[in-house]
């Protein structure tokens, strides 16, 4: 198997991370974070692909057609499932802090360090 | 004995759903008492556990998906004594978090309740996990409802900076468990624990191996607060409402240790173990790294549950330092260690919590003397500490007798000091918060520590008064009370060693769970008794954190020129040390990504 899914999984998890690290607004931020959670579908995806193969559906093909693995896709659809959770509770964070703060510059909510 | 596996989870999950449908319609007081029999119940069935696995493990396969022929298809949980103990661990914590937080956290309807049930879930499935993917899923779940659970005062903006920070570096951390998840299944096609680590076991380590065990190492060190991935630790825990850090430092951080050591030992020590020494030392130097940095940033805070959290990063390191040593009597005693330690800090949260709650403020400082009247509390508070701090016969005193035992055998004499100084130290912060709160000892100012901020220390203002010291004082009691037990009761030592051994033993876990194979009887162990090492290191570490609450409490009395070296000596450090806990998003993710970078090269280094 090429090793372009790879290489294409590590740059989307490296850019998220970039945008998170940089960020300095807290609604650009999470969506910097799904980013880099989106490397993690590309991966499992690649990491279940067979070439000339169909979805893992077996109710209208013939017996013994080739599938791609359907465990990953499952694994996938958990994670998106989850993705979402995580991000409509920071969303709903940064409204909060936009609310109490007027900022939803992370470089100003600090309110504690050191 | 296999029904009682799914239930553990389902109890509490139901007790949720449950409390959630009925939201607002119950009369007040109703949830709290459905969620503390939750809590109970499931702490009862995680004890049952621990008792009854002890010949056997126990392998549940949802839907009777059972291994053939070597191959696991099922969702698996599989149950021994260490890992139900964390459960039963988890389990009383959050019954004594909730006990303590009767009727005062109505204000968000049942809600609270709901997360916590919720949250305990999590910790209680994520412990029994038998498969790779099981685990991910209920480390986030735990994680999605700890968030949640941080960020419950969200009306001002402490808590939203901790819930935010908690919330990105911990789903970074579960990016990279998923990763190296995938990796792994690319490898072997595998999920569950015992396949995956047959697959591996008879080939040599290679790049795609170190990978995997680099990125989910990395993911569980996030979740266990270890340098220097544990930024978001200390600004979550000092923010998070008094019963939700019990929870937060008394299980999930002992958990993400447990991690680790579940997956080095049914993964990774097949292709690793001509590695062992290598991670060995790697994990050791992180966690004394981390016992370390954790102790002195206790030792710099006057605000308590600040404080607190830092010494919560001190004792993982110290968890962590000891299940990396990788023998069965250091897992023992660690394992040991672990919970009885989590019982201790979580007794300290709550008797912290009266006090904050009383005096309406969470800063050393300020209240100087002011606990005077309240007697019992502070000693339970003093006999916590003191717990905590190794004093025998408390349970930390055995679990550390055996870690300095396997440290000795192994050759590592260096590491028992290093770790009992850590140990010292930040249970110093701790006396010496106790002197100057409850016996106003010392001066009442002193520019050398971080103070709390005032919005964020007067918490909880809508609780009512009445009747509640009794009840705050009675989990904590109790817990104090499991903490000793566990160093008492003489058959703890002999099952966890018999345990650790088992939990270490990756040949008998696979045959058990892939074919069946009842594993070999247990050996016949003696009683344990302390060698004279361990006492010396429970004496150090006791008589290290007296003397040390004396120095930070009287230090001015000391003569000007000793103060002067000491400060050019430390102020450098100190400030380095301050600089980096920036509170910024941004900057811990930069240090996760570097910690994770560094890890993985030592680890390409040295693992192949």
């Amino acid at each position: 198997m090429s090793f372009l899914p790879y290489a294409a999984a590590t740059l989307i998890l490296l850019t998220g991370l970039y945008g998170v690290v940089t960020s300095r607004n807290l609604v650009h931020l999470v969506v910097c974070l799904t980013v880099a959670q989106s490397s993690t579908y590309v991966l499992l995806l690649a990491i279940g692909y067979r070439n000339r193969a169909t979805a893992p559906i077996f109710s209208d093909v013939p017996r013994g057609t080739r599938a791609v693995d359907p465990v990953v896709q499952a694994l996938t659809l958990t994670d998106i499932v989850v993705g979402v959770a995580v991000a409509a509770l920071l969303l709903a964070l940064a409204i909060d802090v936009q609310k109490k703060t007027g900022t939803l510059d992370p470089d100003e909510l600090r309110t504690m360090h050191g | 004995m296999h029904v009682l596996v799914p239930l553990a989870v389902a109890v509490p999950l139901l007790a949720a759903a449950a409390i959630a449908a009925a939201n607002q319609r119950m009369r007040p007081g109703v949830d709290d008492g459905v969620a503390i029999a939750a809590a109970a119940a499931t702490a009862a069935l995680c004890m049952l556990l621990v008792l009854r696995t002890g010949n056997r493990p126990v392998d549940v396969f949802f839907g009777g998906w059972r291994p053939r022929g070597g191959v696991a298809l099922g969702i698996a949980f599989s149950v021994e004594p260490l890992s139900a103990s964390l459960a039963a661990l988890a389990a009383v914590l959050t019954a004594a978090a909730l006990v303590f937080a009767w009727r005062s956290f109505a204000d968000a309807g049942s809600l609270f309740h709901v997360l916590m049930l919720v949250f305990l879930a999590g910790m209680v499935a994520f412990a029994l996990a038998g498969d790779l993917f099981t685990m991910f899923v209920f480390f986030e779940l735990m994680g999605v409802a700890a968030f949640a659970l941080t960020a419950y005062r969200s009306d001002s903006p402490g808590p939203l900076q901790g819930a935010l920070n908690f919330a990105v570096t911990n789903s970074i951390a579960a990016f990279l468990i998923l990763t190296g998840i995938g990796l792994l299944y690319g490898r072997t096609g595998a999920l569950n624990l015992a396949q995956v680590g047959e697959a591996l076991a008879h080939r040599r380590s290679d790049g795609l191996v170190v990978v995997a065990f680099c990125l989910l190492v990395v993911g569980f060190l996030v979740k266990a607060g270890v340098v220097p991935f544990h930024f978001w630790l200390s600004d979550a825990y000092a923010v998070a409402p008094i019963p939700v850090c019990v929870l937060l430092s008394g299980a999930m951080s002992d958990l993400g240790i447990h991690g680790i050591a579940r997956v080095y030992w049914d993964v990774f020590s097949g292709p690793l173990a001509p590695h062992a020494e290598a991670v060995r030392l790697t994990l050791v130097v992180l966690g004394v790294a981390s016992a370390l940095v954790g102790a002195a940033m206790s030792f710099l805070e006057a605000g308590l549950k600040r404080m607190l959290a830092f010494v919560t990063i001190s004792n993982a390191g110290v968890f962590l330092a000891g299940t990396a040593l990788l023998t069965p009597r250091a897992f023992a005693g660690t394992s040991i260690s672990v919970v009885a330690q989590g019982c201790l800090r979580g007794a300290i949260f709550l008797v912290l919590g009266t006090v904050v709650h009383r005096l309406e403020r969470g800063d050393e400082l300020t209240l100087h003397g002011r606990a005077r009247p309240y007697v019992v509390t502070g000693a339970v508070f003093g006999l916590a500490v003191l717990g905590l701090a190794g004093l025998p016969p408390f349970g930390p005193f055995l679990g550390s007798a055996l870690v300095t035992d396997a440290a000795r055998r192994l050759g590592d004499g260096w590491l028992p000091p290093l770790v009992a100084a850590a140990v010292a130290l930040s249970s110093a912060s701790l006396l010496r918060a106790g002197g100057r709160v409850f016996l106003g000892l010392g001066t009442r100012d002193d520019p050398l520590l971080t103070r709390a901020q005032e919005e964020a220390s007067a918490e909880e203002p809508e609780t009512p008064v009445s009747g509640r010291p009794p009840l705050a004082l009675t989990p904590a009691g109790a817990l104090v009370a499991v903490g000793l037990a566990l160093g008492v009761v003489p058959a703890v030592a002999t099952h966890a060693r018999v345990a650790a051994a088992r939990f270490e033993n990756r040949p008998a876990y696979a045959a058990e769970v892939l074919h069946g194979r009842k594993p070999a009887p247990a050996p016949r162990l003696e009683g344990y008794r302390p060698p004279a090492a361990g006492w010396a290191y429970g004496a150090t570490s006791t008589a290290g954190a007296l003397a040390l609450a004396a120095l930070g409490l009287y230090r001015p009395r000391l003569p000007l020129g000793l103060r002067r070296v000491a400060g050019r000596a430390l102020g450098p450090p100190v400030a380095v040390l301050r600089t980096v806990h920036s509170g910024v998003v941004g900057d811990y993710v930069t240090w996760l990504a570097f910690g994770a970078a560094a890890l993985g090269g030592i680890f390409v280094l040295t693992l192949r």
